[in-house]
Parts: structure tokens; sequence; C-alpha cells
């Protein structure tokens, strides 16, 4: 099975003599295709780094990360960009929509960049919109629209066409719990149909979510989660 | 209260009751019939609810005008707060604390990823709530996901303030604050 993401004995450090900064020290890890994993840990912890690797936006200094089995070290930056563009979403805090287009458009838009045709990349768009419940809003712009609607869209656009690993870094920020849970039961569904989500997050509520969660500190997995617990040991705890 | 609640929307029988309740609480607090019964002979003794008719043994409560008005009561003023009890997962970490040779950080994490398993399962018992658009049951899965959730934060924030006290300078040798002590420490070390 080709693994989604890949990170294998990863580095990145940043400076060096007394300035050196070790962001992610000797870190392993993989995403099968349909599962979700969070990444938790304490500001500093190297979450972002470990996003911004997995994405290809940046370079470990030793490792390799592949994705969808091709170890981005060996793509040319040309490559690179296309394996980013085609296979690889991202959802931020902030949406990050254009204010002067509309729903459809911004999740067509990265697809049209590529070259892909506007009537199969509106058709593309349109599948992606309604896949996170918001086909009805297609013709909105983002003014027009809630901040948890307006973050659905920009799930669309990260799953739009072939891009099959979805990377989330805080995606729920400024939303409600109530909206936020929506957000995360999209990134769900996308991995329940065959996609791969790296989530980001210090919220537990949210990384419960995910199907394994692993723990950083200062740039080192120090942990993962175990199998489940069964509903007896829950509704025992429940009832203490 | 609860029971007395429910048998204020139609009377019923003591196991009727039992069901009622676990159903719509998702059998989160499990009763055997003998608390039911124990509970509607007090609230009978009270005045609250009276015996409408017995078959075969089988007997139907209802609610009385007191019991309706107490119900009443109950729903308008706000809950009882929690009296402070003693929290195991809080006890352990103030004690590791303050205990030569306890790395506190992996106690708090070992807490940290129970909990998390724990919020885990909570919320793939939410996503068959939604399916199944149970209401009650999903507040109920909201209120454990909130108090672990709670519980989670705290730990955090006890990570947070050791690091934070690590960065200061050092007045007081009395904390632990990542397995720094030695395991065998010297005896004008070891408090408490």
């Amino acid at each position: 099975m080709t693994m989604a993401l890949q990170l294998w004995k990863v580095t990145r450090r940043y400076g060096s003599g007394h300035t050196e900064v070790i962001a992610l020290d000797d870190v392993s890890l993989g995403v099968a295709p349909g599962e979700m994993l969070a990444v938790m840990g304490p500001s500093g912890s190297g979450k972002t780094t470990l996003l911004s690797l997995a994405g290809g936006l940046d370079s470990p200094t030793t490792g390799t990360v592949s994705v969808l089995g091709e170890d981005l070290a060996t793509l040319s930056a040309a490559q690179l960009a296309r394996l980013r563009r085609n296979r690889v979403g991202y959802v931020f805090q902030q949406y990050n929509l254009v204010d002067g287009l509309t729903a459809i458009e911004n999740v067509a838009l990265p697809l049209e960049l590529d070259g892909v045709h506007r009537r199969r990349a509106n058709e593309l768009a349109t599948t992606a919109l309604e896949s996170v419940e918001i086909g009805d809003l297609a013709d909105r712009f983002p003014e027009e629209l809630s901040g948890g609607e307006q973050q659905r869209v920009a799930i669309a656009r990260a799953i739009v066409g072939e891009r099959t690993l979805l990377l989330a870094d805080e995606p729920t920020g400024a939303l409600d719990s109530l909206t936020g849970e929506s957000v995360l039961r999209m990134m769900r569904r996308h991995c329940d149909d065959g996609g791969a989500a790296v989530l980001v997050t210090h919220d537990a509520r949210l990384a419960a979510w995910a199907d394994r969660i692993v723990f950083l500190r200062d740039g080192r997995m120090v942990d993962e989660t175990l199998a489940l617990l069964g509903p007896e040991a829950l509704l025992e705890t429940a009832g203490n | 209260m609860s029971l007395l609640a429910m048998l204020g929307e139609r009377p019923m029988y003591g196991l009727e009751l039992k069901h009622s309740f676990e159903e719509r609480t998702g059998g989160v607090w499990p009763l055997n019939v003998g608390q039911v019964y124990t509970t509607v002979g007090r609230l009978e003794r009270d005045g609250l609810v009276a015996l409408r008719e017995e078959h075969d043994g089988q007997k139907l409560y209802e609610t009385t005008a007191a019991g309706r008005e107490k119900v009443a009561t109950w729903f308008a003023r706000p809950s009882k707060k929690l009296a402070a009890s003693r929290d195991e997962m809080v006890l352990k970490i103030t004690i590791a604390m303050t205990t030569p040779g306890v790395d506190v950080r992996a106690v708090i994490q070992a807490e940290r990823r129970a909990l998390i398993e724990q919020l885990q399962e909570y919320t793939r018992l939410k996503v068959d709530a939604q399916q199944a658009d149970d209401l009650s049951w999903l507040m109920l899965l909201d209120s454990l996901i909130f108090k672990t959730e709670a519980r989670v934060r705290w730990l955090d924030a006890c990570e947070s303030r050791i690091a934070r006290a690590e960065m200061e300078p050092t007045t007081t040798n009395e904390t632990n604050r990542g397995g720094a002590i030695p395991a065998e420490p010297q005896k004008d070390e070891v408090r408490g």
C-alpha cells in the first residue's frame, strides 16, 4: 500500500551555531489512505514545521518526506510544484478565499491555473462543494458567507479534483464549537472516502476526530494514542 | 428528580421508568430496578407521586400536584454546584510535582493520552448519534466531551506553568519539573 504521507527520520534545523533551532528532531510517521492523523503539542513544539514539510513547502535538513509514494527530495522544482497543486490541499485558520470570486470560482481556481478547462474545472468544483454540503452556495461571494461556510469552501478547494492529502493547520480557530465540528466532519468524510488528512491542533476536542494522534514536544514525537477504549470502559468512566 | 420529571409526562410502571431513563441518557447511568422502586417509594412517601393502579403486582405510578410543582421548580432553578471532591488525576500530578524521581511531564502525558483516547470514543459515539438524530444523547455526549476537554486543558496549563517556571530564576527547590531530580536525592532534598 502506498502511504499518503511518510516522514522518515526527519529533522529540520534553522540557523547554525549558538542560534541554531531544532524545529523537528528525528520524526518518523506515516499516514495511510483513509486515515486522519492529528498532531498535537504546545506552541513551538514543531507542529507547523511538520505540516510545511509534509506539503513540500519546506525541506528537511535530514531524513525523507514522501507524498503518495513520491520522495519529495527527488523531484524537480516543477514536479514538486505540480504535486503540491494536484495532490495536496491546504486549510488554514484564515480561509484565504479570493474576495472577488464566487465560491465555485474559488474552488475551481487552482484547477484552472493548472490548465484544466473551465467547464471541467467547474464540474469538479461543483462536486467538491456538494461533498461539503454547500452546493447551493456556489454563486455566493465570500462576504456573503458565514465563517463556517467560508471554511467549507476552503475545504472544497483543498480536496477538489485529484487532491488526496489534506493538510489543515488549526482549521476551526475562529469558529464556534458546533460550526467547528461541522468542519471536522467534512475532513472526516474526505478520509472515509479514501483521502487522507493531517490535522495540526492544540485542541483535544478536535484532535479526537482523528484515527490517531501524535504528540510533539520540543520538536520530538513523544507519544501517540493507543488502541481505543471499549464502550464498557467508557461508560464506567462516565458513571464515575 | 429526573424520575419524577419523567413520571410527570405520563404514568409509568417501575420497569418502564427504568428503561425510559436509560434510553434518554444513553445508558451512561444504568439503574437497577430496585433503585427505581426505592426512589419511587420515597417519592410516594413524600406525596410527590401516587399509585394509580396495580395489576398482577405491577404498580402504575403518576405524579401528584405537589410532584408537578416540584418538577417545575427543578427546571426553573439552577442546579446545585458540585462539591469540590478529591480528583485522583489532580492529586497525582500535584503530588508528583514534589516527589523526587518522578517525571511530572511523563505523568501529565500519560493522563492526557488516556483522556484523548476517551474523547476519540465519545466523538465516534457522537457521529453515530448524529446519524440517528438522537438529540438528547448528543447533548449528553457533548457534556462528557466538554468535561473531558476541560481536564485536558488543565493538563496543558500545568505543562505551560512548569515550562514557564523553568525559564524563570529558581527561588525554590521544591518542585520536580521534568524528572531532573535524581532518583536517589540527598536527604535534605526530600520533602513532604
